[in-house]
């Protein structure tokens, strides 16, 4: 029997009272993804995170960790590390005294990996000073090092690179490149585009609690692909001209100005043109447009029917 | 070996190790009877109105019976408070507790450590009073026999063995109040307001006891429960204070334990 993916989540919701801050989020990771859980600050990552951890119990649904539930028992988090925000330690210990404490909590041999742990972070020139000394690139990397410890299959690091350097920024994603490249499967929240860009292969995107896309980076590319960007000297006209135009689809108003649409073929294009013209809705600009990842990302996040909606009334006013 | 109570337990010890407030209440248990004795040596005085107060120039057996007397007050509430208070709050004010809930023990394992870990805060102050009243107080006046509440002469060694049952016995209530500290604790989740608060329970419970018409509730406060060890001192022994301190504390320190057991199971750890 196939083993259970190494994050199956169904259903899930966090309420506080009102405020929603989880709603009805499905996630699978399978194993050897490194899984970018990407959306702006407030979006309900880290209390996902942390529901997916057992720190804090759904008001609905489920978490499965290779098919174990983290809220009956930490028994869940056998081959599962992390930390959600930034990891914290006793800041009156020093760096190997606070490892040596997690690894006897650990327990399964952890203590005979602390070195090797503060060796890949870079961290062993400081083991000996109290964690209240550390810098926050430094605890971030002895929170990986605390992670390591546990020997996991599956990583669940939020916000890894918040705070960090440059330099620490690339050596953090350096880390999460070694170590997926090992076969760890890795679940990474981040607000970062460039980042998810970067590492993962597949991504959910959260928007105010809900998952607005779930899929690969491929099939997102694909959806942000390209089109071409048409403004008139009439673009209500304009846009009627094109709905009924051969070859011509998915016609909307564009974020910026003017209309956006795909074509099937440059001929689609030059037929289109002349039809205007003869409409009298007279080009003004009529441009090949790539849709970047960014662009869906915000269009997700920020919610394009919204904007859509505002500019369409402001047209429909201008008639 | 699978980590468990033990292992949290001993971590929870070296982290107390590695706290001044550890030494704070150790050291204050250590000095309150060295400031006593030197005060009774260089003024020649002694505190007649108190249980065994008229013999503490006669034998260093009584002065750590006349600390046990004067620190119930707020002494040792708050020397207690001091670790029971912050025990589970200073994960809170630490942001740790996701640190270690995410490891390999369960949380009610986490609870049963640190709850033992605060008991044995709260003996080793006692003991601390106990060893160090005891040296100064026979350096001062010497290992001498002591006369019973009942007006009985108790011999030094017998006096002795006394007056280690009556710390014994004494440590009844401490855990009780230890209990709440740790309740307060966990439910407040900052260590200022569960110390503060552990005292004020403590103080509170004093005044009760003093109200007028409800000298009734006395033998069932917890503040008078700091003086069931005096049936210890007694010819023939007096055991029906200390079984009543026994199932009185139990009353006040059960619930409270079990409460803040329960409060620390189903927390959300959610940070600030």
């Amino acid at each position: 029997m196939a083993e259970p993916a190494p994050i199956e989540v169904r259903g899930l919701c966090k309420r506080y009272g009102e405020l929603i801050a989880v709603d009805d989020v499905d996630l699978t990771v399978e194993a050897g993804d490194v899984f970018g859980y990407l959306g702006p600050n407030g979006a309900g990552k880290t209390t996902s995170l942390r529901m997916m951890l057992g720190l804090i119990a759904p008001s609905a649904g489920s978490v499965r960790l290779f098919g174990r539930d983290p809220q009956a028992s930490v028994k869940a988090l056998r081959g599962v590390a992390g930390f959600v925000e930034a990891p914290t330690f006793y800041p009156y210990l020093n760096g190997r005294v606070n490892l040596d404490l997690l690894a006897a909590l650990d327990g399964d041999g952890a203590k005979g990996r602390i070195e090797e742990a503060l060796e890949i972070v870079g961290l062993s020139h400081r083991a000996k000073d109290k964690v209240g000394t550390y810098s926050h690139g430094m605890r971030q990397r002895l929170g990986i090092a605390a992670a390591l410890l546990r020997q996991p299959r599956l990583l669940l690091l939020d916000e890894p690179a918040t705070g960090l350097d440059p330099g620490g920024m690339r050596d953090m994603r350096d880390l999460i490149r070694n170590l997926s490249a090992q076969g760890m499967t890795v679940l990474l929240s981040s607000h970062l585009l460039t980042e998810v860009e970067e590492l993962c292969n597949r991504v959910a995107i959260v928007r105010e609690g809900r998952v607005a896309y779930q899929g690969s980076l491929e099939d997102l590319r694909r959806q942000a692909g390209s089109g071409y960007l048409l403004r008139t000297t009439d673009d209500e006209r304009g846009r009627a001209v094109a709905e009924a135009q051969p070859g011509i689809g998915d016609v909307r108003v564009a974020p910026e100005a003017g209309l956006s649409f795909s074509a099937e073929s440059e001929s689609a294009i030059g037929a289109l043109s002349l039809a205007l013209a003869e409409s009298g809705a007279l080009t003004l600009e009529l441009s090949s447009r790539h849709a970047t990842l960014e662009d869906l990302f915000f269009r997700l996040t920020e919610g394009e029917e919204a904007e859509t909606a505002k500019r369409e009334r402001a047209l429909e006013g201008a008639a | 070996m699978n980590p468990g109570v033990l292992t949290v337990y001993r971590w929870e010890l070296r982290k107390l190790r590695a706290q001044k407030r550890t030494y704070l209440g150790l050291g204050a248990a250590a000095l309150v009877p060295i400031i006593f004795v030197v005060a009774l040596v260089t003024q020649g005085d002694s505190p007649n109105d108190v249980a065994f107060g008229r013999y503490v120039h006669d034998t260093g057996l009584a002065i750590p019976l006349v600390i046990l007397l004067f620190g119930s007050f707020w002494m040792f509430p708050l020397i207690t408070a001091l670790v029971a208070g912050d025990i589970v709050a200073s994960e809170d004010r630490h942001d740790t507790l996701k640190t270690i809930l995410t490891r390999s023990v369960e949380r009610q394992q986490v609870f049963a450590g640190k709850a033992l870990a605060t008991f044995t805060y709260a003996i080793a102050a006692i003991a601390v009073t106990g060893a160090v009243s005891l040296d100064a107080g026979i350096l001062a006046s010497g290992f001498n026999s002591i006369v019973s509440l009942s007006g009985t002469r108790v011999s030094a060694g017998e006096g002795l063995v006394l007056v280690g049952a009556s710390l014994l016995v004494y440590l009844i209530p401490i855990i009780a109040i230890a209990c709440i500290g740790l309740l307060f604790s966990t439910v407040f989740r900052n260590s200022a307001a569960a110390i503060v608060g552990t005292l004020m329970f403590s103080l509170l419970v004093q005044l009760i006891g003093i109200l007028p018409g409800l000298e009734g509730l006395g033998p069932y406060l917890l503040s008078t429960q700091f003086n069931a060890w005096q049936g210890l001192l007694r010819s023939p022994i007096d055991w029906a204070p200390i079984v009543r301190a026994a199932w009185v504390c139990a009353l006040y320190g059960g619930p409270a334990l079990i409460a803040a057991g329960l409060v620390f199971l189903r927390r959300d750890v959610a940070g600030d």
